[in-house]
């Protein structure tokens, strides 16, 4: 059904249809719907995944964030997403300077990752993650720009972009946060091809991080609880109250689950706290113990909808740059949900990235919610006529 | 968007479906096709299996005086899980620990490692969710400390836990009859279905010796099962499911305490008595029985040992003590696993023998001071004479020559060293009538079988040791040469002659028979049965020391009675003949001194002496009685080794034990109108005891029994022993020589 194009809520209407509708009538909402869907099922999964602690406190603060990040998404659907292409290199000082001031001694480490700025009141803030925001609009800025007669990006585009993207990669590097340093890859590389970039670029960089990452593996750059949580997930039972311990007692709750799931809120696994970081990292697995494979599925289905909503976006954008913007966005989300899903069931090495719209989470809630205002804003202003 | 983009995007749409594809389809593998698997997994990971254990049950005497009960103890537990999820895997926990309970940390660190392939203990044979216990002598203000410093002791636990206890009533300690607990070895876990290790130190004992060894089952009850809830960190979040623990039987035994305390006392007496003139005394054994039921009253060893050592793991230094020679190995049951030379005591056996042989009964027989077996002269003890006498004066005065007479006359018969087809063995086969050389079947392990030297004994002997004979024929004793050489020619003679027909059945040996010693053993058990089935009319018994098995819910479970194993082949007649002797013995015979001044007319006391030769020790002093006279109705057997005659030692022991059971000497006596209760004990179920009818639990405790806090052990864990080592082997492997004090070979053909 991803592969589908064109559902019923996608189909294009007679102009004067489009004509009598109201700007909120022309929202994707289909991908508002998935969205607002899978933020209910997380706000309960970590209802379920915190109550043990005897307090509400968790879901009362997901909750606002979700709250606050919706606000976050509708201003930037608002917002004219060709005007932001103006705004480009503010978005992308403002994320490297978050990020640099992450590496200072204002930055707090948490789970091993520097990648924290505490703002008091007990909100923190991670900058990694409107880094992400920053990194998709200023790559679509780079390599959308309008060319006459060129079918992709000149080198001198690409090299500057590169350049460019390689300042708030380094920085997350040095937190270190592995996850998101996949998840810059990722959207290097897919909005670089969608651009029409030539082959040998696309090639070269996908041969390029693939060399890096096996260089990185032989050197030992990481460090090793990188290492070990790489290692892990090939066999958690080597070594079951290190790293692979989260791996193993992942897959044993979502395999628990069976077909139909224990029942909200009677994962035994989930109620004993037996997968670490399972309101955060390893939310899947409380939807895979409690809801069962059913569950899971609707979970999956639903980011699936997202996914194939702004491929959709992407596909009609009414130029490169909203095009490129669509796309970023969908790598982005498209790797961070198969990575943690994936490392929840054991097909994917543990690496600490939220489980998009469903994790505990403010930065990564406030930066997902964005993404979608950036695919809403794309979606609203896709037709020429406008 | 160019073309090339609209190719890539469709390129970028199907990776994104075929990577929540394969998202799928590994949930479908995980939770569909393996849905079970995990699910299983799961409940292992956070059902935890608990066993409860069931308190075991006491073990009382006749009217419900504990023996053996339990006390509580403060028991210090480690959670080993708790530990190894400590930052340095909980070493400066039990480095703290360590300090305050004054062990040293690197046997801490040994007893909370889990036992496995390659590691022998100390090392945790338990599950390792279950709490595994350090120490159970702490004090109670270092368990507070411990309860009250969690912080600094996070995984440890101090809680109240029940532990065996030898209360000591009325001096009663028996403890080899009543054996000891040892923690079950893996072995045993393999071969007993339903054994379970429940990590709690007391309870994952298995009773090793004794009646705790005999009837470890009934004692032991039945654990429960808990299985609890647990989270990540181990701790408890709920009870699954529970099934409550049922408790162990209490062991009614017909052990009296008071009796048993008196004869204890008594032995321990006369072993001092002994030392004081001069005797080494090196160990005693004393069985008191009910003829008429074959029940044992008491039953005592010496050397003997605080049973209270085992509680709570025993420390090498005091294991090694248990079983050393120099400390006597007060581990052996001397009465029911010694074996040694009965001495007169056996005429008993030897005079029915040659009246059923056709000796008169009422026959005039000379005792002269020595009487020729062959070419050798055997002698009277301290070879007096007695002149012409008859079978009553020859017990009286203990008369050994006409049993010689009888015994070589009988063997001459046989056919002498060419014995015919059939040899009729009159004396042998009526001591096995008796009841000896076979195990009596007591209900405690390790027994002895004693030994009857006959002719097929003879035999396989001389198959055992002809091979080093005809060496030592050859070669000789130069190492005994060198300081003795007259000795060392006397051997090799013996061996030369041991070699070439040391099969043979040879005057000497059916003389020295009939007089019980040669290479007659018996254990004191055994003399105590055969003298028991003299005294009730020839029936022979085989002993019981458990009574009945009672429920904690106070209903009988099972009862215990003894076996008839055979009866005496002897008329009533000459048993009648037999015991009026007896009766004499104290009065005017060997045991007169011993029992000069006895209130015969309140108690007449019927007995024989016994005085056993040991070579290279001194004589082993027996007296074997039977009261009432008339009417009897109990058994004393006493043995003292090394000790001097019968009347010297052993006679006053059982002179002491007899007037405290009855109260002849202005005490209240032990049993009441010389009763033992026919009926049980009751027991309501809150653990009160009533004693039956007539009879009154007034437990007094001679000692308390020792104070916790005792110093923890000094090294090495709680000796498991192996079997092998162990000195009183397990019901079925009776290496019986083992502890057999074995005359000489050349003993054999002495001539007394």
């Amino acid at each position: 059904m991803i592969s589908e194009y064109g559902g019923a809520l996608g189909r294009r209407r007679s102009l004067p249809a489009r004509l009598l509708a109201s700007p909120a009538r022309r929202l994707d909402w289909a991908l508002l719907l998935a969205v607002l869907a899978l933020s209910v099922i997380g706000s309960v999964l970590v209802y379920s995944a915190t109550k043990a602690d005897g307090s509400e406190g968790f879901v009362k603060k997901h909750i606002l964030n979700l709250a606050i990040g919706l606000i976050l998404g509708g201003v930037t659907t608002a917002l004219d997403y060709r005007l932001l292409r103006a705004y480009a290199p503010i978005v992308y000082g403002a994320a490297c300077l978050g990020l640099a001031v992450v590496l200072t001694p204002v930055g707090a480490t948490v789970n091993g990752s520097h990648s924290w700025i505490v703002v008091g009141g007990g909100f923190q803030i991670q900058p990694s993650e409107f880094a992400k925001v920053g990194m998709v609009v200023l790559l679509a800025m780079i390599l959308g720009e309008p060319r006459d007669g060129e079918v992709g990006p000149g080198r001198r585009d690409i090299l500057l972009a590169l350049a460019l993207a390689a300042l708030p990669a380094g920085l997350v590097m040095l937190q270190p946060d592995l996850g998101t340093t996949l998840v810059f890859a990722t959207v290097i590389i897919g909005v670089l091809s969608m651009s029409g970039a030539p082959k040998r670029w696309v090639g070269g960089l996908v041969g390029a991080a693939a060399a890096l990452a096996l260089t990185v593996w032989w050197l030992h750059l990481l460090k090793p609880y990188q290492v070990h949580r790489f290692t892990a997930f090939a066999d958690p039972s080597a070594d079951p109250q290190g790293a692979g311990y989260n791996a193993q007692q992942a897959r044993i709750a979502v395999g628990s689950g069976g077909v139909f799931g224990n029942g909200l809120f009677h994962g035994e696994q989930t109620n004993g706290h037996f997968v670490p970081e399972q309101h955060t990292d390893f939310i899947f697995t409380v939807a895979g113990e409690e809801l069962g494979f059913i569950g899971a599925v609707l979970i999956i289905a639903l980011l699936g909808v997202v996914l194939w909503r702004g491929l959709r976006i992407a596909r009609e954008a009414a130029d490169l740059f909203g095009a490129l913007v669509a796309t970023g966005v969908v790598c982005w989300l498209a790797f961070q949900t198969f990575e943690n899903i994936g490392m929840t069931v054991g097909i994917m090495p543990i690496t600490g990235l939220p489980l998009p719209f469903v994790s505990y989470g403010g930065s990564a809630a406030f930066a997902n919610f964005i993404a979608v205002g950036l695919l809403q804003t794309v979606h609203l202003r896709h037709n020429p006529y406008e | 968007m160019g073309p090339r983009s609209h190719v890539r995007l469709v390129v970028l749409h199907v990776l994104v479906m075929s990577l929540l594809l394969s998202l799928g389809g590994r949930l479908w593998y995980l939770q569909v096709m393996n849905g079970a698997h995990y699910k299983k997994v799961a409940a292992d990971n956070r059902i935890r299996d608990i066993v409860v254990p069931a308190v075991r049950g006491q073990i009382v005497d006749d009217v419900g005086r504990p023996l053996v009960r339990n006390r509580t103890a403060l028991v210090v537990s480690v959670d080993r899980t708790a530990l190894v999820r400590q930052r340095d895997g909980g070493k400066a926990v039990l480095q703290r620990l360590a300090t305050l309970l004054g062990t040293p940390y690197d046997q801490l660190a040994l007893k909370t490692r889990l036992c496995g392939p390659g590691i022998k203990r100390p090392c945790w044979p338990g599950s390792p969710y279950q709490p595994i216990p350090i120490d159970d002598r702490v004090d109670a203000r270092k368990a507070l400390q411990i309860m009250e410093r969690q912080e600094d002791f996070p995984g440890v636990t101090a809680q109240l836990e029940p532990v065996r206890d030898y209360p000591r009533t009325d001096g009663a300690t028996a403890a080899q009859a009543l054996g000891y607990l040892q923690p079950i070895t893996q072995e045993e876990l393999n071969s007993r279905k339903g054994l379970k290790v429940t990590g709690f130190s007391g309870v994952d004992l298995i009773g090793r010796d004794g009646l705790e060894a005999t009837y470890d089952g009934d004692l032991r009850g039945v654990p429960g099962d808990r299985r609890l809830l647990v989270d990540n960190r181990g701790r408890v979040t709920g009870i699954a499911s529970e099934q409550p623990p049922v408790g162990g039987g209490t062991l009614v035994t017909s052990i009296d305490a008071k009796v048993q305390g008196i004869v204890e006392k008594a032995l321990a007496q006369a072993m001092q008595d002994a030392r004081h003139r001069g005797d080494p005394a090196d160990s005693a054994a004393s069985v008191v029985m009910d003829v008429r039921t074959g029940r044992i009253i008491a039953l005592a060893s010496f050397p003997t040992y605080d049973p209270s050592v085992w509680t709570g793991g025993i420390s090498q230094d005091e294991y090694d003590a248990l079983l050393s020679k120099q400390h006597g190995q007060p581990l052996i049951s001397r009465a029911t696993d010694g074996q040694f030379a009965p001495g007169s005591t056996f005429k008993i056996s030897s005079l029915p023998a040659a009246v059923k042989d056709g000796y008169s009964l009422h026959g005039i027989y000379p005792c002269p001071s020595s009487y020729m077996v062959g070419a050798r002269a055997f002698s009277n003890f301290e070879g007096e004479s007695g002149g012409d006498i008859d079978l009553h004066r020859a017990l009286v005065m203990s008369c050994d020559t006409i049993f010689y007479k009888f015994a070589y006359e009988e063997w001459l018969r046989d056919g002498g060293v060419h014995p015919v087809k059939n040899p009729k063995d009159p004396m042998e086969k009526m001591a096995r009538a008796y009841g000896f050389g076979k195990r009596t079947g007591i209900d405690l392990p390790g027994e002895a079988s004693g030994r009857i030297p006959d002719r097929a004994w003879k035999l396989a002997y001389w198959n055992d040791t002809k091979k080093t004979d005809c060496k030592r024929a050859k070669t000789g004793y130069p190492e005994i040469a060198k300081t003795d050489p007259a000795r060392a020619a006397y051997l090799k003679a013996i061996s030369s002659e041991n070699c070439v027909d040391g099969y043979v059945f040879r005057a000497g040996d059916a003389a020295n028979f009939s007089v019980g010693q040669g290479d007659v053993l018996v254990t004191p058990l055994q003399l105590a049965r055969a003298y028991a089935a003299l005294a009730n009319g020839g029936t022979l018994w085989s002993p019981r020391v458990g009574k009945a098995v009672i429920a904690p819910d106070g209903s009988v479970k099972r009862r215990i009675d003894p076996v008839k194993t055979g009866r005496l082949p002897v008329p009533s007649n000459v048993l009648t003949y037999i015991r009026k002797a007896l009766t004499d013995v104290p009065k005017e015979g060997t045991a007169a001194a011993p029992f000069a001044g006895f209130p015969f007319d309140r108690l007449a006391v019927a007995g024989k002496t016994g005085t056993a030769e040991v070579y290279g020790k001194k004589d082993t002093s027996w007296f074997a009685s039977f009261a009432p006279a008339n009417k009897p109705r109990y058994v004393v057997v006493a043995m003292v080794t090394q000790a001097s005659t019968g009347a010297t030692t052993a006679a006053p022991a059982v002179r002491q034990i007899w007037e405290g059971m009855y109260g002849l000497t202005g005490q209240p006596p032990a049993l009441p109108d010389g009763n033992v209760p026919d009926r049980l004990p009751t027991l309501a179920p809150d653990g009160t005891v009533n004693a039956p009818p007539g009879f009154a639990v007034t437990a007094k405790n001679d000692q308390p029994a020792p104070a916790s806090g005792r110093p923890a052990p000094a090294k090495g864990d709680r000796p498991a022993p192996v079997k092998d080592e162990q000195p009183t082997p397990a019901p079925g492997r009776h290496p019986a020589t083992a502890k057999v004090e074995r005359p000489a070979t050349e003993h054999r053909r002495r001539p007394r």
